[in-house]
């Protein structure tokens, strides 16, 4: 009964001599863990997959049994009638969304970590019961603040316009944070002082110690806050719907609204939305593993 | 470094409060000392302050806020109702069939994606937590779904759900249940709408989670395995008795941000309905979560007040909630013998 406790490989219950009181992680996995993977894998990129192939079908491809698997030749006719409705804006929507994202994602980077290095670095009065508020505000969700935040921007004559979905996204506490714990953990004091000592303003430290030392932090956070930015919904469909400024959520929604709904032209649009995060996966991929890792064993 | 070759070399010269005056120019000395003191003294607060008080307008302000406006009364369509409705909004709440059907929804939805989720991420991560070739590509690969826009996840789900020429039902039928001349409607009761939803949503954060408990199992020291192999733990113990208690601060924060996340779902319901605009989630709410519910009530049925009195109520349905859920999770988790 005793014989060579593996490790958990949860559902691969296999005996293996190899395991004897290694780590998990030293052992080299078998073929059923590389067949579970495998598996794991399958379900995660089918339902993309399967967009693209009601992406680039007909109708009829659409309405048989058993079900089209492989991709159809229509894919340009699909985008193109997506493209050339008129009331859903389709092609600004992209647009849009690159803009709201793109400056949330800077707005994020520099605020956040200017916030995250005063935190780290810089010693002022109350610095503690600040961060110790930002911390707390990580859990808060604001979502359930949008009642308010929609009277906000209406008496600031914001709603329906992108500058009311960019303003709420400018910074994130979760920014503050990550950013803090990098510069705690990668700027050391010494390199600070040395610079202090010759005269270095602190924005200066900012700009030529801090900046080049939290490069891989801020790829990550900027690829996390981009993506979320990008496929944001909830409020930008409240705010922003029925206008002709939608995001490409939003259009992609009015795309799938109507009494009848023609779903190889909302999932050609809804491929098209999805690429571009794809290939940030595709280039970044790394950076955001790490982001996310590194986010789980701090909190 | 060679940033500090950098600095200016007249800065070299220490603009530390020395006011020995060595230099040649007194006036200049004197505001640079001003200088340092402001940069010292403010610049940290001028630093941190974007953060607070874009923080504080858009994010916390509104919140605040939210519970003035439920107070009152809040309508797009009829501004001359009196400005103050005392607790009127609460009081209706506690009778709106509509509200207790969505809380019922989004807490039946929630404990089919809650669960299953954070148990499937938990095998997964332990089949990642081996020495694998190419290890980034089947960690980055299990992030498909995470990078995905729920909008258009949830429109293919919508698909694959269909009643018609549905791809669910036709790999039922493959497997004998349902069939073609009657095939599972999955919008049009509770139990198959709920379970099409908690599948979008467990989709969509299996591998997220994963990855979460992957980084923290990887920082589980290693001669407890050692120790473990001694005592003669087959796997499945090892996985209950070792892992998951080593674990438990990052299984306690996942089912934190599952229950924040699961009991606020909208866009899974909201796309799953192909009358999506309305916001009713299935002709008779069949799947209307509670975050559906606001949104109906507030930009369909215009009632501003009464939207932020539901907001209300579902913070502290979470804030409950939450508390309950970590407590548990300590008990499962940690507390076994």
């Amino acid at each position: 009964m005793t014989v060579a406790p593996p490790r958990p490989t949860a559902g691969v219950r296999r005996n293996r001599p190899a395991l004897m009181g290694r780590a998990p992680q030293d052992t080299p996995a078998g073929l059923g863990t590389y067949l579970l993977l495998a598996v794991t894998m399958l379900f995660a990129a089918f339902p993309l997959y399967w967009m693209f192939v009601i992406a680039t079908s007909n109708d009829e491809a659409l309405a048989k049994l058993p079900p089209a698997v492989v991709p159809g030749d229509r894919f340009m006719t699909n985008v193109d009638e997506v493209f050339s409705l008129q009331d859903v804006y389709f092609a600004a929507s992209l647009v849009n969304s690159l803009i709201v994202s793109s400056v949330v994602t800077a707005s994020v980077l520099f605020f956040c970590s200017l916030a995250g290095f005063a935190f780290a670095k810089l010693r002022f009065a109350g610095r503690n019961a600040l961060m110790l508020f930002v911390i707390l505000t990580l859990t808060v969700p604001n979502q359930l603040g949008i009642v308010a935040l929609y009277i906000v921007m209406g008496r600031l004559g914001w709603n329906g316009t992108l500058l009311a979905v960019i303003a709420p996204g400018l910074v994130t506490a979760f920014g503050v944070f990550y950013m803090r714990q990098f510069i705690v953990n990668t700027v050391p004091d010494e390199l600070v002082e040395s610079a202090r000592v010759d005269g270095a303003t602190t924005m200066r430290v900012y700009g030529n110690i801090v900046l080049p030392a939290i490069r891989p932090a801020l790829a990550v956070l900027g690829l996390l806050t981009f993506v979320a930015t990008w496929n944001d919904f909830q409020w930008p469909l409240i705010t922003l719907s029925g206008t002709d400024y939608p995001t490409s959520m939003v259009a992609i929604s009015d795309l799938a609204s109507g009494n009848y709904v023609i779903y190889r032209r909302v999932l050609a649009g809804a491929f098209i939305a999805t690429v571009p995060l794809l290939v940030m996966l595709f280039i970044g991929g790394r950076q955001i593993v790490r982001g996310i890792m590194e986010g789980a064993v701090k909190s | 470094m060679s940033t500090t070759r950098a600095a200016p070399a007249q800065s070299r010269r220490r603009a530390a409060p020395g006011r020995g005056g060595s230099g040649p120019d007194e006036r200049r000395l004197n505001w640079r000392n001003r200088l340092y003191r402001f940069d010292m003294r403010y610049m940290p607060y001028l630093m941190i302050a974007p953060f607070f008080l874009l923080f504080i307008v858009f994010g916390l302000f509104p919140l605040v806020f939210n519970g003035v406006v439920s107070l009152r009364n809040y309508r797009l369509d009829d501004p001359t109702l009196p400005y103050w409705a005392g607790f009127e909004n609460f009081t209706r709440l506690a009778g709106d069939e509509d509200f207790w059907n969505a809380l019922y929804n989004t807490f039946g939805i929630f404990l089919l994606s809650s669960v299953p989720q954070l148990l499937l991420a938990l095998v997964v991560a332990s089949l990642l937590n081996r020495k694998l070739r190419a290890q980034t590509w089947w960690r980055v690969g299990i992030l498909l779904p995470y990078v995905t826009p729920i909008v258009a996840s949830s429109m293919v789900f919508s698909v694959f759900f269909s009643r018609d020429f549905g791809m669910a039902n036709w790999v039922l039928g493959l497997f004998g249940y349902g069939s073609p001349e009657a095939p599972i409607d999955w919008r049009a009761d509770k139990p198959h709408s709920w379970t099409a939803i908690a599948t979008m949503v467990n989709w969509k954060w299996i591998g997220y989670n994963a990855l979460l408990y992957l980084a923290a199992m990887q920082s589980i020291p290693r001669d407890v395995y050692e120790a473990a192999a001694i005592d003669g733990a087959g796997p499945w113990k090892q996985l209950w008795k070792i892992t998951v208690p080593m674990i438990q601060p990052v299984i306690v924060f996942t089912v934190v941000l599952s229950t924040i996340g699961g009991l606020q779902l909208f866009t899974e319901p909201m796309l799953f309905d192909p009358n999506a605009q309305a916001a009713t989630g299935g002709p008779n709410g069949e799947w209307q979560t509670i975050a559906q519910l606001i949104y109906k009530v507030g930009w369909k049925d215009l009632n501003l007040g009464y939207a932020a009195a539901m907001s209300w109520a579902l913070f502290l349905i979470i804030l409950v909630v939450a508390g309950v859920n970590t407590l548990l999770t300590n008990r499962l988790s940690g507390g076994r013998k």
